[in-house]
Protein backbone atom coordinates (compact mmCIF):
# COMPACT_ATOMS: atom_id res chain seq x y z
CA UNK A 1 0.00 0.00 0.00
CA UNK A 2 2.93 1.94 1.04
CA UNK A 3 4.32 1.46 -2.32
CA UNK A 4 0.95 2.43 -4.05
CA UNK A 5 0.41 6.19 -2.26
CA UNK A 6 4.29 6.82 -2.95
CA UNK A 7 3.98 6.23 -6.85
CA UNK A 8 0.61 7.93 -6.33
CA UNK A 9 2.17 11.12 -5.00
CA UNK A 10 5.03 11.55 -7.99
CA UNK A 11 2.54 11.07 -10.63
CA UNK A 12 0.19 13.64 -9.00
CA UNK A 13 3.36 15.87 -8.85
CA UNK A 14 4.05 15.42 -12.55
CA UNK A 15 0.40 16.08 -13.18
CA UNK A 16 1.34 19.42 -11.98
CA UNK A 17 4.72 19.79 -12.85
CA UNK A 18 4.19 19.23 -16.11
CA UNK A 19 0.82 21.50 -16.48
CA UNK A 20 -1.17 18.84 -17.79
CA UNK A 21 -3.22 19.03 -14.41
CA UNK A 22 -3.57 22.64 -14.76
CA UNK A 23 -4.47 22.44 -18.13
CA UNK A 24 -7.19 19.56 -17.62
CA UNK A 25 -8.78 21.61 -14.69
CA UNK A 26 -9.32 24.85 -17.15
CA UNK A 27 -10.67 22.77 -20.58
CA UNK A 28 -12.73 20.90 -17.86
CA UNK A 29 -13.87 23.66 -16.09
CA UNK A 30 -14.38 25.80 -19.09
CA UNK A 31 -15.80 23.03 -21.05
CA UNK A 32 -18.85 22.47 -18.61
CA UNK A 33 -19.46 25.42 -17.27
CA UNK A 34 -19.77 26.88 -20.74
CA UNK A 35 -22.70 24.30 -21.52
CA UNK A 36 -24.05 23.99 -18.09
CA UNK A 37 -24.11 28.07 -18.12
CA UNK A 38 -23.86 30.03 -20.94
CA UNK A 39 -24.72 27.83 -24.19
CA UNK A 40 -27.32 25.56 -25.79
CA UNK A 41 -30.15 23.72 -23.52
CA UNK A 42 -27.98 24.91 -20.45
CA UNK A 43 -29.62 25.05 -16.76
CA UNK A 44 -31.77 28.20 -17.42
CA UNK A 45 -33.49 26.96 -20.91
CA UNK A 46 -34.07 23.95 -18.84
CA UNK A 47 -35.31 26.13 -15.81
CA UNK A 48 -35.10 23.18 -13.19
CA UNK A 49 -32.89 23.06 -10.21
CA UNK A 50 -31.02 20.41 -10.62
CA UNK A 51 -27.02 19.47 -11.84
CA UNK A 52 -28.55 17.09 -15.16
CA UNK A 53 -26.92 19.58 -17.59
CA UNK A 54 -24.01 19.21 -15.98
CA UNK A 55 -23.42 15.90 -15.30
CA UNK A 56 -24.42 15.28 -19.36
CA UNK A 57 -21.75 17.71 -20.58
CA UNK A 58 -19.32 15.95 -17.81
CA UNK A 59 -20.08 12.68 -19.21
CA UNK A 60 -19.19 13.59 -22.89
CA UNK A 61 -16.02 15.89 -21.84
CA UNK A 62 -14.01 13.27 -19.63
CA UNK A 63 -15.11 10.78 -22.30
CA UNK A 64 -12.33 13.04 -24.40
CA UNK A 65 -10.42 14.94 -21.63
CA UNK A 66 -8.90 11.18 -19.59
CA UNK A 67 -7.45 9.35 -22.52
CA UNK A 68 -5.50 12.21 -22.90
CA UNK A 69 -3.73 12.53 -19.54
CA UNK A 70 -3.39 8.67 -19.30
CA UNK A 71 -1.85 8.16 -22.18
CA UNK A 72 1.30 9.33 -21.15
CA UNK A 73 1.21 7.24 -18.26
CA UNK A 74 2.46 3.47 -19.19
CA UNK A 75 3.18 4.93 -22.58
CA UNK A 76 6.03 6.92 -21.29
CA UNK A 77 7.56 4.96 -19.22
CA UNK A 78 8.12 2.35 -21.67
CA UNK A 79 9.75 4.49 -24.31
CA UNK A 80 12.38 6.02 -21.62
CA UNK A 81 13.04 2.64 -20.23
CA UNK A 82 11.86 4.26 -16.43
CA UNK A 83 9.49 0.90 -16.22
CA UNK A 84 12.26 -1.25 -16.38
CA UNK A 85 14.27 0.93 -13.94
CA UNK A 86 11.10 0.69 -11.45
CA UNK A 87 10.49 -2.80 -11.51
CA UNK A 88 14.50 -3.47 -10.02
CA UNK A 89 12.78 -1.61 -7.02
CA UNK A 90 10.89 -3.25 -3.98
CA UNK A 91 7.79 -2.74 -6.18
CA UNK A 92 5.30 -4.93 -8.16
CA UNK A 93 3.79 -4.63 -11.73
CA UNK A 94 0.26 -4.06 -9.34
CA UNK A 95 1.70 -1.54 -7.56
CA UNK A 96 2.58 0.64 -10.47
CA UNK A 97 -0.78 0.56 -12.31
CA UNK A 98 -2.45 0.89 -9.04
CA UNK A 99 -0.53 3.92 -8.18
CA UNK A 100 -0.93 5.43 -11.48
CA UNK A 101 -4.39 4.68 -11.38
CA UNK A 102 -4.74 6.56 -8.33
CA UNK A 103 -2.99 9.69 -8.99
CA UNK A 104 -5.21 10.08 -12.24
CA UNK A 105 -8.09 9.23 -10.35
CA UNK A 106 -7.56 12.06 -7.64
CA UNK A 107 -6.90 14.42 -10.56
CA UNK A 108 -10.49 14.14 -11.31
CA UNK A 109 -11.93 14.68 -8.08
CA UNK A 110 -9.62 17.59 -7.71
CA UNK A 111 -11.19 18.80 -10.97
CA UNK A 112 -14.84 17.46 -10.04
CA UNK A 113 -14.48 19.24 -6.48
CA UNK A 114 -13.61 22.79 -8.25
CA UNK A 115 -17.19 22.35 -9.42
CA UNK A 116 -18.94 22.95 -6.36
CA UNK A 117 -19.40 26.21 -6.77
CA UNK A 118 -21.85 24.93 -9.48
CA UNK A 119 -23.98 23.13 -7.09
CA UNK A 120 -23.81 25.80 -4.34
CA UNK A 121 -25.51 28.20 -7.17
CA UNK A 122 -27.84 26.01 -8.38
CA UNK A 123 -29.05 24.78 -4.66
CA UNK A 124 -29.28 29.16 -3.79
CA UNK A 125 -31.57 29.13 -7.09
CA UNK A 126 -33.99 26.54 -6.19
CA UNK A 127 -34.75 23.08 -3.94
CA UNK A 128 -32.15 20.74 -5.27
CA UNK A 129 -32.10 16.95 -4.86
CA UNK A 130 -29.17 16.62 -2.97
CA UNK A 131 -29.33 12.74 -2.94
CA UNK A 132 -29.16 12.78 -7.08
CA UNK A 133 -26.10 15.53 -6.79
CA UNK A 134 -24.37 13.01 -4.58
CA UNK A 135 -25.02 10.05 -7.07
CA UNK A 136 -24.29 12.08 -9.74
CA UNK A 137 -21.08 13.32 -8.91
CA UNK A 138 -20.53 9.39 -7.67
CA UNK A 139 -21.40 8.09 -11.46
CA UNK A 140 -18.85 10.36 -12.93
CA UNK A 141 -16.59 9.11 -10.85
CA UNK A 142 -17.01 5.81 -11.68
CA UNK A 143 -17.18 6.36 -15.06
CA UNK A 144 -13.51 8.12 -14.78
CA UNK A 145 -12.18 5.20 -13.53
CA UNK A 146 -13.40 2.99 -15.88
CA UNK A 147 -12.09 5.20 -18.61
CA UNK A 148 -8.66 5.45 -16.86
CA UNK A 149 -8.65 1.97 -16.78
CA UNK A 150 -8.99 1.61 -20.14
CA UNK A 151 -6.61 4.52 -21.14
CA UNK A 152 -4.31 2.72 -18.48
CA UNK A 153 -4.73 -0.26 -20.74
CA UNK A 154 -4.42 1.44 -23.80
CA UNK A 155 -1.14 3.03 -22.56
CA UNK A 156 0.63 -0.04 -21.20
CA UNK A 157 0.30 -1.38 -24.90
CA UNK A 158 2.54 0.96 -26.78
CA UNK A 159 5.73 3.01 -26.14
CA UNK A 160 3.84 5.49 -28.59
CA UNK A 161 1.74 8.33 -26.75
CA UNK A 162 -0.79 8.88 -29.77
CA UNK A 163 -1.22 5.43 -30.32
CA UNK A 164 -2.16 5.22 -27.16
CA UNK A 165 -4.54 8.01 -26.88
CA UNK A 166 -6.01 7.02 -29.70
CA UNK A 167 -6.77 3.29 -29.03
CA UNK A 168 -7.92 4.63 -25.84
CA UNK A 169 -10.49 6.98 -27.43
CA UNK A 170 -11.42 3.75 -29.92
CA UNK A 171 -12.21 1.51 -27.00
CA UNK A 172 -13.94 4.41 -25.39
CA UNK A 173 -16.26 5.10 -28.10
CA UNK A 174 -17.61 1.39 -28.34
CA UNK A 175 -18.41 1.58 -24.50
CA UNK A 176 -20.20 5.30 -24.98
CA UNK A 177 -22.31 4.73 -27.68
CA UNK A 178 -21.25 1.92 -30.23
CA UNK A 179 -22.40 -0.73 -27.68
CA UNK A 180 -25.93 1.66 -27.43
CA UNK A 181 -26.58 2.19 -30.88
CA UNK A 182 -26.35 -1.53 -31.31
CA UNK A 183 -28.67 -2.42 -29.00
CA UNK A 184 -30.91 -0.28 -29.93
CA UNK A 185 -31.23 -1.51 -33.55
CA UNK A 186 -31.26 -5.48 -32.01
CA UNK A 187 -33.40 -7.61 -29.44
CA UNK A 188 -33.60 -10.36 -27.50
CA UNK A 189 -29.69 -12.09 -25.82
CA UNK A 190 -27.55 -9.68 -27.96
CA UNK A 191 -29.74 -6.75 -27.26
CA UNK A 192 -29.42 -7.02 -24.05
CA UNK A 193 -25.82 -7.60 -23.90
CA UNK A 194 -24.99 -4.61 -25.66
CA UNK A 195 -27.92 -2.76 -23.88
CA UNK A 196 -25.71 -4.13 -20.52
CA UNK A 197 -22.57 -2.92 -22.15
CA UNK A 198 -23.37 0.52 -22.86
CA UNK A 199 -21.97 2.92 -20.33
CA UNK A 200 -24.89 5.70 -21.08
CA UNK A 201 -27.39 3.57 -19.65
CA UNK A 202 -25.36 2.77 -16.36
CA UNK A 203 -24.61 6.31 -16.09
CA UNK A 204 -28.10 7.79 -16.95
CA UNK A 205 -29.76 5.52 -14.00
CA UNK A 206 -26.90 6.78 -11.39
CA UNK A 207 -27.27 10.80 -12.40
CA UNK A 208 -30.86 10.31 -11.85
CA UNK A 209 -30.14 9.38 -8.36
CA UNK A 210 -30.93 5.36 -8.18
CA UNK A 211 -27.77 3.49 -7.40
CA UNK A 212 -28.08 0.11 -8.33
CA UNK A 213 -25.53 -2.67 -8.00
CA UNK A 214 -25.54 -3.83 -11.57
CA UNK A 215 -24.27 -0.17 -12.29
CA UNK A 216 -21.51 -0.36 -9.51
CA UNK A 217 -19.99 -3.55 -10.98
CA UNK A 218 -20.11 -2.57 -14.27
CA UNK A 219 -18.09 0.15 -13.62
CA UNK A 220 -16.00 -1.80 -11.57
CA UNK A 221 -15.29 -4.76 -13.79
CA UNK A 222 -14.33 -2.58 -16.31
CA UNK A 223 -11.91 -0.84 -14.36
CA UNK A 224 -10.75 -4.13 -13.10
CA UNK A 225 -10.38 -5.53 -16.43
CA UNK A 226 -8.46 -2.57 -17.19
CA UNK A 227 -6.02 -2.48 -14.76
CA UNK A 228 -5.49 -6.30 -15.28
CA UNK A 229 -4.59 -6.19 -18.80
CA UNK A 230 -2.56 -2.96 -17.96
CA UNK A 231 -1.03 -5.50 -15.78
CA UNK A 232 -0.48 -8.20 -18.07
CA UNK A 233 1.06 -6.00 -20.51
CA UNK A 234 3.72 -4.25 -18.65
CA UNK A 235 4.45 -7.64 -17.64
CA UNK A 236 4.75 -9.52 -20.49
CA UNK A 237 7.70 -7.05 -21.31
CA UNK A 238 9.66 -8.75 -19.19
CA UNK A 239 8.89 -12.40 -19.94
CA UNK B 1 26.82 -10.75 -1.33
CA UNK B 2 28.11 -12.97 -3.97
CA UNK B 3 26.22 -13.30 -7.10
CA UNK B 4 26.18 -17.20 -8.56
CA UNK B 5 24.82 -17.31 -12.26
CA UNK B 6 24.43 -20.89 -13.01
CA UNK B 7 23.70 -22.03 -16.45
CA UNK B 8 21.43 -18.69 -17.38
CA UNK B 9 19.59 -18.82 -20.81
CA UNK B 10 17.89 -16.37 -22.63
CA UNK B 11 15.92 -16.87 -25.80
CA UNK B 12 14.44 -14.30 -28.04
CA UNK B 13 12.35 -16.40 -30.45
CA UNK B 14 14.63 -18.09 -32.55
CA UNK B 15 17.86 -16.20 -31.22
CA UNK B 16 19.93 -17.24 -28.34
CA UNK B 17 20.61 -13.68 -26.47
CA UNK B 18 22.32 -15.81 -23.46
CA UNK B 19 23.32 -19.40 -24.15
CA UNK B 20 23.96 -21.15 -21.22
CA UNK B 21 26.24 -18.68 -19.12
CA UNK B 22 27.76 -19.90 -15.76
CA UNK B 23 29.83 -17.75 -13.61
CA UNK B 24 30.28 -16.13 -9.56
CA UNK B 25 30.92 -12.89 -8.34
CA UNK B 26 32.63 -12.29 -4.99
CA UNK B 27 31.54 -9.59 -2.40
CA UNK B 28 34.53 -7.10 -3.28
CA UNK B 29 34.55 -7.96 -6.60
CA UNK B 30 34.11 -5.54 -9.57
CA UNK B 31 33.60 -7.32 -12.33
CA UNK B 32 33.46 -6.23 -15.77
CA UNK B 33 31.64 -7.06 -18.94
CA UNK B 34 32.94 -7.28 -22.25
CA UNK B 35 31.83 -7.87 -25.48
CA UNK B 36 30.67 -6.49 -29.07
CA UNK B 37 27.10 -5.16 -29.47
CA UNK B 38 24.53 -7.81 -29.38
CA UNK B 39 26.53 -9.96 -27.39
CA UNK B 40 24.19 -10.51 -24.24
CA UNK B 41 25.83 -8.18 -21.75
CA UNK B 42 22.59 -6.31 -21.25
CA UNK B 43 20.49 -9.59 -21.07
CA UNK B 44 22.64 -11.18 -18.63
CA UNK B 45 22.28 -7.61 -16.18
CA UNK B 46 18.95 -7.53 -16.49
CA UNK B 47 18.28 -10.67 -15.49
CA UNK B 48 20.49 -10.30 -11.97
CA UNK B 49 18.27 -7.44 -11.27
CA UNK B 50 15.18 -9.29 -12.13
CA UNK B 51 13.83 -7.26 -14.82
CA UNK B 52 13.93 -9.75 -17.13
CA UNK B 53 13.03 -13.86 -16.49
CA UNK B 54 15.67 -15.63 -17.94
CA UNK B 55 14.31 -18.78 -20.16
CA UNK B 56 16.59 -20.87 -17.98
CA UNK B 57 18.67 -21.09 -15.41
CA UNK B 58 19.48 -19.62 -11.90
CA UNK B 59 20.65 -16.63 -10.10
CA UNK B 60 21.14 -16.38 -6.78
CA UNK B 61 22.05 -13.24 -4.69
CA UNK B 62 23.65 -13.78 -1.20
CA UNK B 63 22.00 -17.54 -1.49
CA UNK B 64 18.65 -16.35 -2.36
CA UNK B 65 17.05 -17.34 -5.54
CA UNK B 66 16.19 -13.63 -7.60
CA UNK B 67 12.96 -15.48 -9.36
CA UNK B 68 12.18 -17.04 -5.71
CA UNK B 69 12.58 -14.20 -3.37
CA UNK B 70 12.39 -10.99 -5.78
CA UNK B 71 11.08 -8.79 -2.88
CA UNK B 72 14.15 -10.13 -0.34
CA UNK B 73 16.87 -9.57 -3.22
CA UNK B 74 15.85 -6.57 -5.02
CA UNK B 75 16.20 -4.38 -1.62
CA UNK B 76 20.25 -5.43 -2.66
CA UNK B 77 20.47 -4.36 -5.47
CA UNK B 78 21.10 -0.85 -7.13
CA UNK B 79 20.98 -0.64 -10.79
CA UNK B 80 22.00 2.38 -13.42
CA UNK B 81 20.32 0.74 -17.27
CA UNK B 82 21.62 0.96 -20.24
CA UNK B 83 20.43 4.58 -21.31
CA UNK B 84 19.89 5.72 -18.15
CA UNK B 85 16.13 6.54 -17.64
CA UNK B 86 15.10 8.95 -15.54
CA UNK B 87 11.95 10.76 -14.71
CA UNK B 88 12.58 13.96 -17.41
CA UNK B 89 9.99 15.83 -15.68
CA UNK B 90 10.97 15.88 -12.23
CA UNK B 91 13.84 17.87 -10.01
CA UNK B 92 16.78 16.34 -8.95
CA UNK B 93 16.29 16.08 -5.22
CA UNK B 94 12.51 15.09 -6.24
CA UNK B 95 13.63 12.00 -7.87
CA UNK B 96 15.94 11.19 -5.58
CA UNK B 97 13.77 11.37 -2.88
CA UNK B 98 11.16 9.43 -4.97
CA UNK B 99 14.00 6.49 -5.06
CA UNK B 100 14.60 6.27 -1.38
CA UNK B 101 11.42 6.01 -0.63
CA UNK B 102 10.79 3.34 -3.15
CA UNK B 103 13.79 1.73 -1.89
CA UNK B 104 12.22 1.48 1.78
CA UNK B 105 14.75 4.12 2.99
CA UNK B 106 12.92 5.25 6.39
CA UNK B 107 12.00 8.93 6.93
CA UNK B 108 14.36 9.69 8.98
CA UNK B 109 17.33 9.07 7.37
CA UNK B 110 16.35 10.05 3.74
CA UNK B 111 17.30 13.57 4.09
CA UNK B 112 20.70 12.23 4.93
CA UNK B 113 21.24 10.02 2.64
CA UNK B 114 19.91 12.30 -0.56
CA UNK B 115 22.88 15.19 0.54
CA UNK B 116 25.38 11.88 0.63
CA UNK B 117 24.61 11.12 -2.71
CA UNK B 118 24.82 14.10 -3.53
CA UNK B 119 27.98 15.14 -2.18
CA UNK B 120 29.50 11.77 -3.20
CA UNK B 121 28.32 12.28 -7.40
CA UNK B 122 29.06 15.66 -7.32
CA UNK B 123 25.95 17.05 -8.23
CA UNK B 124 25.40 20.13 -5.42
CA UNK B 125 25.09 22.60 -8.35
CA UNK B 126 22.25 20.52 -10.45
CA UNK B 127 20.41 19.49 -7.21
CA UNK B 128 17.55 22.15 -8.08
CA UNK B 129 17.48 21.71 -11.44
CA UNK B 130 14.84 19.62 -13.47
CA UNK B 131 16.40 16.57 -14.88
CA UNK B 132 15.79 17.14 -18.34
CA UNK B 133 17.78 20.51 -18.00
CA UNK B 134 20.91 18.25 -17.40
CA UNK B 135 23.75 17.87 -19.56
CA UNK B 136 24.40 13.81 -20.39
CA UNK B 137 27.16 13.86 -17.70
CA UNK B 138 25.45 15.00 -14.91
CA UNK B 139 22.03 12.48 -16.03
CA UNK B 140 24.92 9.72 -15.77
CA UNK B 141 25.58 10.83 -12.20
CA UNK B 142 22.00 11.41 -11.19
CA UNK B 143 21.56 7.79 -12.15
CA UNK B 144 24.49 6.28 -10.11
CA UNK B 145 23.05 8.74 -7.15
CA UNK B 146 19.81 6.41 -7.56
CA UNK B 147 21.34 3.25 -7.94
CA UNK B 148 23.56 3.94 -5.06
CA UNK B 149 20.76 5.87 -2.48
CA UNK B 150 19.92 2.87 -0.56
CA UNK B 151 23.51 1.58 -0.24
CA UNK B 152 23.01 -1.46 -2.12
CA UNK B 153 25.20 -4.79 -1.46
CA UNK B 154 25.18 -5.24 -4.98
CA UNK B 155 25.89 -2.60 -8.08
CA UNK B 156 24.88 -3.45 -11.43
CA UNK B 157 25.88 -0.90 -13.72
CA UNK B 158 25.10 -0.94 -17.45
CA UNK B 159 27.90 1.44 -18.75
CA UNK B 160 28.26 3.52 -16.22
CA UNK B 161 30.85 6.21 -18.39
CA UNK B 162 29.28 6.56 -21.53
CA UNK B 163 28.51 10.26 -22.75
CA UNK B 164 31.15 11.59 -19.81
CA UNK B 165 34.46 13.54 -20.32
CA UNK B 166 37.53 12.00 -20.05
CA UNK B 167 37.82 14.22 -16.20
CA UNK B 168 34.64 12.80 -15.56
CA UNK B 169 35.85 8.87 -16.24
CA UNK B 170 38.56 9.34 -14.00
CA UNK B 171 35.99 10.67 -11.60
CA UNK B 172 33.08 7.81 -12.04
CA UNK B 173 35.85 5.15 -12.04
CA UNK B 174 37.49 6.33 -9.10
CA UNK B 175 33.94 6.17 -7.23
CA UNK B 176 32.92 3.08 -8.95
CA UNK B 177 37.01 1.60 -7.48
CA UNK B 178 35.81 3.16 -3.86
CA UNK B 179 32.60 1.66 -3.79
CA UNK B 180 33.49 -1.33 -5.03
CA UNK B 181 36.18 -2.44 -2.08
CA UNK B 182 32.34 -3.36 0.15
CA UNK B 183 30.40 -4.19 -2.83
CA UNK B 184 29.72 -6.46 -5.03
CA UNK B 185 29.99 -4.52 -8.77
CA UNK B 186 29.05 -6.02 -12.04
CA UNK B 187 29.58 -3.30 -15.21
CA UNK B 188 29.96 -3.60 -18.46
CA UNK B 189 31.51 -1.08 -20.61
CA UNK B 190 32.73 -1.43 -24.56
CA UNK B 191 35.87 0.83 -23.82
CA UNK B 192 38.49 -2.07 -22.85
CA UNK B 193 41.10 0.33 -20.94
CA UNK B 194 38.47 1.34 -18.75
CA UNK B 195 37.30 -2.26 -17.97
CA UNK B 196 41.56 -2.91 -17.48
CA UNK B 197 41.34 0.12 -15.44
CA UNK B 198 38.26 -0.56 -13.00
CA UNK B 199 37.81 -4.11 -12.98
CA UNK B 200 39.22 -6.70 -10.25
CA UNK B 201 38.09 -9.60 -13.22
CA UNK B 202 36.74 -9.49 -16.76
CA UNK B 203 34.54 -11.78 -18.59
CA UNK B 204 34.28 -11.39 -22.54
CA UNK B 205 30.55 -12.55 -23.66
CA UNK B 206 30.36 -13.35 -27.28
CA UNK B 207 27.11 -14.71 -29.08
CA UNK B 208 25.81 -14.99 -25.76
CA UNK B 209 28.42 -17.32 -24.29
CA UNK B 210 31.21 -16.96 -22.20
CA UNK B 211 34.50 -16.87 -24.32
CA UNK B 212 36.74 -15.35 -21.60
CA UNK B 213 37.00 -15.12 -17.54
CA UNK B 214 40.07 -13.68 -15.44
CA UNK B 215 41.89 -10.47 -14.24
CA UNK B 216 43.53 -9.17 -17.79
CA UNK B 217 46.91 -11.07 -16.70
CA UNK B 218 45.17 -14.11 -16.98
CA UNK B 219 43.45 -13.47 -20.38
CA UNK B 220 46.65 -12.32 -22.01
CA UNK B 221 48.33 -15.60 -20.70
CA UNK B 222 45.51 -17.69 -22.20
CA UNK B 223 46.28 -15.32 -25.63
CA UNK B 224 47.72 -16.48 -28.50
CA UNK B 225 49.37 -13.32 -28.88
CA UNK B 226 51.75 -14.50 -25.56
CA UNK B 227 55.57 -14.99 -26.87
CA UNK B 228 55.69 -12.53 -29.49
CA UNK B 229 59.20 -10.72 -30.19
CA UNK B 230 59.80 -8.14 -32.23
CA UNK B 231 63.85 -8.72 -33.98
CA UNK B 232 65.66 -6.43 -36.26
CA UNK B 233 68.72 -7.52 -37.37
CA UNK B 234 71.07 -5.00 -39.65
CA UNK B 235 72.61 -5.63 -43.18
CA UNK B 236 71.84 -8.71 -43.86
CA UNK B 237 69.32 -10.25 -46.61
CA UNK B 238 66.02 -10.71 -45.30
CA UNK B 239 65.59 -13.97 -46.85
CA UNK B 240 68.60 -15.27 -45.16
CA UNK B 241 67.23 -14.37 -41.68
CA UNK B 242 63.59 -15.53 -42.28
CA UNK B 243 65.17 -18.56 -43.39
CA UNK B 244 67.75 -18.56 -39.88
CA UNK B 245 64.65 -17.87 -37.74
CA UNK B 246 62.53 -20.24 -39.15
CA UNK B 247 65.18 -23.08 -38.55
CA UNK B 248 65.00 -22.64 -34.84
CA UNK B 249 63.16 -25.36 -33.17
CA UNK B 250 60.92 -23.39 -30.31
CA UNK B 251 59.38 -20.95 -33.82
CA UNK B 252 55.48 -20.62 -34.16
CA UNK B 253 55.29 -18.57 -36.62
CA UNK B 254 57.65 -15.79 -38.47
CA UNK B 255 56.24 -12.68 -39.94
CA UNK B 256 58.21 -9.59 -41.42
CA UNK B 257 57.01 -6.11 -41.02
CA UNK B 258 58.45 -3.56 -43.05
CA UNK B 259 61.78 -3.96 -41.47
CA UNK B 260 61.43 -5.76 -38.41
CA UNK B 261 60.54 -9.29 -38.01
CA UNK B 262 57.83 -10.53 -35.39
CA UNK B 263 58.16 -14.41 -34.61
CA UNK B 264 56.28 -15.84 -32.13
CA UNK B 265 57.26 -19.34 -30.08
CA UNK B 266 55.88 -21.79 -29.44
CA UNK B 267 53.76 -22.27 -26.14
CA UNK B 268 55.18 -22.71 -23.20
CA UNK B 269 59.06 -21.18 -24.99
CA UNK B 270 60.80 -18.48 -24.75
CA UNK B 271 63.11 -17.18 -27.61
CA UNK B 272 65.26 -14.43 -27.18
CA UNK B 273 68.03 -16.37 -25.89
CA UNK B 274 67.97 -18.87 -29.33
CA UNK B 275 67.60 -15.36 -31.47
CA UNK B 276 70.51 -13.67 -29.77
CA UNK B 277 72.43 -17.48 -30.06
CA UNK B 278 71.98 -17.49 -33.62
CA UNK B 279 73.38 -13.90 -34.18
CA UNK B 280 76.30 -14.41 -32.61
CA UNK B 281 77.00 -17.31 -34.21
CA UNK B 282 76.05 -15.64 -37.72
CA UNK B 283 77.79 -12.30 -36.77
CA UNK B 284 75.09 -10.83 -37.31
CA UNK B 285 74.02 -7.18 -36.01
CA UNK B 286 70.89 -7.96 -33.81
CA UNK B 287 69.66 -4.36 -33.04
CA UNK B 288 66.41 -4.76 -31.67
CA UNK B 289 64.88 -7.59 -29.89
CA UNK B 290 61.71 -6.87 -27.51
CA UNK B 291 58.54 -8.66 -26.10
CA UNK B 292 55.13 -7.24 -27.56
CA UNK B 293 52.52 -6.51 -24.98
CA UNK B 294 49.78 -7.84 -25.99
CA UNK B 295 46.74 -5.31 -25.45
CA UNK B 296 43.56 -6.44 -24.20
CA UNK B 297 42.37 -5.46 -27.44
CA UNK B 298 43.93 -8.48 -29.40
CA UNK B 299 42.51 -10.65 -26.59
CA UNK B 300 39.04 -8.96 -27.37
CA UNK B 301 39.47 -9.25 -31.21
CA UNK B 302 40.83 -12.93 -30.88
CA UNK B 303 38.19 -14.02 -28.81
CA UNK B 304 35.38 -12.27 -30.75
CA UNK B 305 36.26 -11.93 -34.38
CA UNK B 306 34.74 -15.56 -35.41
Amino acid sequence: MNQIWIITKRELQAYFDSLTAYIMIVAFLGFSGFFTWLFGSDIFLVGQANLQVFFSVSYWSLFFFIPAITMRLLAEENRSGTLELMITMPVNYFQIVGGKFLATLLLIVISLLLTLPYYISVASIGPIDHGSVFSGYLGLILISSAYIGIGLLASSMTNNQIVSFLVALLIGIFFHFIFGMIAGNMTGFFGNLFYFLSTSNHFESISRGVIDSRDLIYFLSITAMGLLGSVYFISRKSA
Amino acid sequence: MDISVSNLSKVYGQQRAVDDITFQVKTGEILGFLGPNGAGKTTTMKAITSCLAPSAGQITIGGKDVAMDEEAVKHHIGYLPENNPLYEDMYVIDYLRFVAEMQHIPKDQIDGRIIEMVNVCGIQKEKHKKISELSKGYRQRVGLAQALIHNPDVLVLDEPTSGLDPNQIIEIRDLIRRIGRSKTVILSSHILAEVEATCDRIMIIHKGKLVGDGTAEELRRQSKGVGLLRVKIEEVEKEDVEKALKALKDVNMVDLEGEVFVIQAKEGHALAREVFNMCVKNKWVLTELTPVETKLEDIFRELTMN
